[in-house]
């Protein structure tokens, strides 16, 4: 795991190029199942249809759990957006990570703070900028009576991308250390490296599962603080 | 060194702002073509097929509505049908009833008219033949005495007879 990252100085802006890779990778995997999933539209769903449309109807049971839906059918988009970007980005680093000259070049996007950190930044800004947009900025304001919910604020950011992160990370670390290490250690190490890899690994994919899920409900849930006028 | 490495491998020593906006664009981008390409139409066929649903369970609502409506009607029908008819056997055996009875009185009057003048007849009949009998009997009585008359009355008798009448007359005196 003592890999360098590819870093490159451009505009003034430092670009992790491997994060550059992987993002567009991930991005493009999930654009491609969705198109692929909606090119033959039927009444009757068949195959991939069928999929996406589960899809759809799982994030809309999400947003239906934090809000009414006639405030938050407007997020579905941004809700199925998150959780398939989120659910491949946490899949790409388990089968394998292929690092050249001592710098790592593939591995999930999500286990970058800076990539995590992104994203829930948007989130909280989108989260903002409903509030204001749907309860005008006295409404807004009204929820900053107390200011500790100030604090909550930036709380809220960081334990939303570091969560997701920190989760992913260690697994890749993990995994790493197994595969990476243990496994050229010797043809003991190797042996005894198959079976905690393949465990991990299984663990891995709930796991990042299981935290897309957890981002994407946090997500809603944020929103519906803002948004809804009972909170 | 390995924990070295894992700090190395963070990599936040030097906070990366391009990827921050990289993956902001990407995520945007993203957002859009998906919208545009493969979740806007799933949406749209997944509230058509909504509708399509709604519509058809309205259509079968309405035409079951239909359906008992036109069997109330129909079993309406049938019991007013059911009404008639016996209201219409109820009514060709009261007519019957009173034809039947009409035709009794009628023959009965019909017999007692005829009896009536039958006898009527025979009293007639009878008169006129006591008078026929009796005329003839007359006449006959009138044939007979003159016929013994005619025949008995010899000089001697009418001698008799006038001498008879002669002396009353004369006793009476």
């Amino acid at each position: 795991m003592n890999h360098g990252a590819p870093t490159q100085e451009f505009l003034g802006l430092t670009f992790n190029l491997s994060n550059v890779l992987m993002i567009t990778v991930a991005s493009a995997i999930v654009f491609i199942i969705a198109t692929v999933g909606s090119r033959k539209l039927a009444m009757k769903p068949t195959g991939m249809q069928n999929f996406m449309e589960w899809v759809m109807d799982f994030v809309k049971n999400m947003i239906n759990s934090s809000m009414d839906w006639k405030t938050g059918g407007r997020f579905q988009l941004l809700g199925m957006t998150l959780i398939m970007y989120l659910f491949v980005s946490n899949m790409l680093g388990l089968p394998f990570a292929i690092s050249y000259d001592h710098e790592l070049w593939w591995k999930s996007p999500t286990a970058d703070p800076v990539v995590t950190l992104t994203l829930a930044v948007l989130v909280l800004s989108l989260s903002h900028f409903y509030g204001i947009q749907m309860k005008g900025f006295k409404g807004y304001l009204k929820a900053y009576k107390n200011p500790m919910s100030l604090i909550e604020e930036f709380s809220n950011t960081l334990t939303l991308g570091l969560r997701l992160y920190g989760n992913i990370f260690a697994g890749e670390v993990l995994l790493g250390l197994l595969a990476g290490t243990l496994a050229f250690s010797g043809p003991l190490g190797f042996i005894g490296a198959i079976i905690p890899t393949l465990v991990w690994q299984g663990y891995s994919i709930f796991v990042g599962a299981i935290q897309s899920f957890i981002f994407v409900t946090l997500t809603m849930v944020y929103l519906s603080h803002k948004v809804s006028s009972d909170h | 060194m390995l924990t070295s490495g894992l700090v190395l491998g963070l990599s936040i020593s030097k906070f990366n702002g391009g990827d921050a906006l990289f993956q902001l664009a990407m995520f945007v981008i993203l957002l859009f073509l998906l919208k545009k390409y493969a979740f806007g139409p799933l949406m749209g066929i997944m509230t058509q097929r909504e509708e399509h649903v709604a519509s058809e369970i309205n259509a079968a609502e309405a035409s079951r509505l239909e359906a008992s409506k036109y069997l109330e009607e129909q079993r309406e029908l049938l019991k007013q049908s059911r009404v008639e008819a016996t209201q219409l056997i109820e009514n060709a055996k009261q007519q019957g009833e009173t034809q039947r009875e009409d035709i009794i009185i009628q023959a009965r009057t019909e017999a007692e008219r005829l009896k009536e003048s039958a006898k009527r007849e025979i009293v007639q009949e009878r008169e006129k033949a006591i008078v026929a009998l009796r005329e003839q009997v007359a006449s006959l009585s009138v044939l007979i005495a003159s016929k013994v008359i005619e025949k008995e009355l010899s000089e001697a008798d009418q001698e008799k007879l006038i001498n008879h009448y002669i002396q009353e007359a004369g006793e009476e005196r």
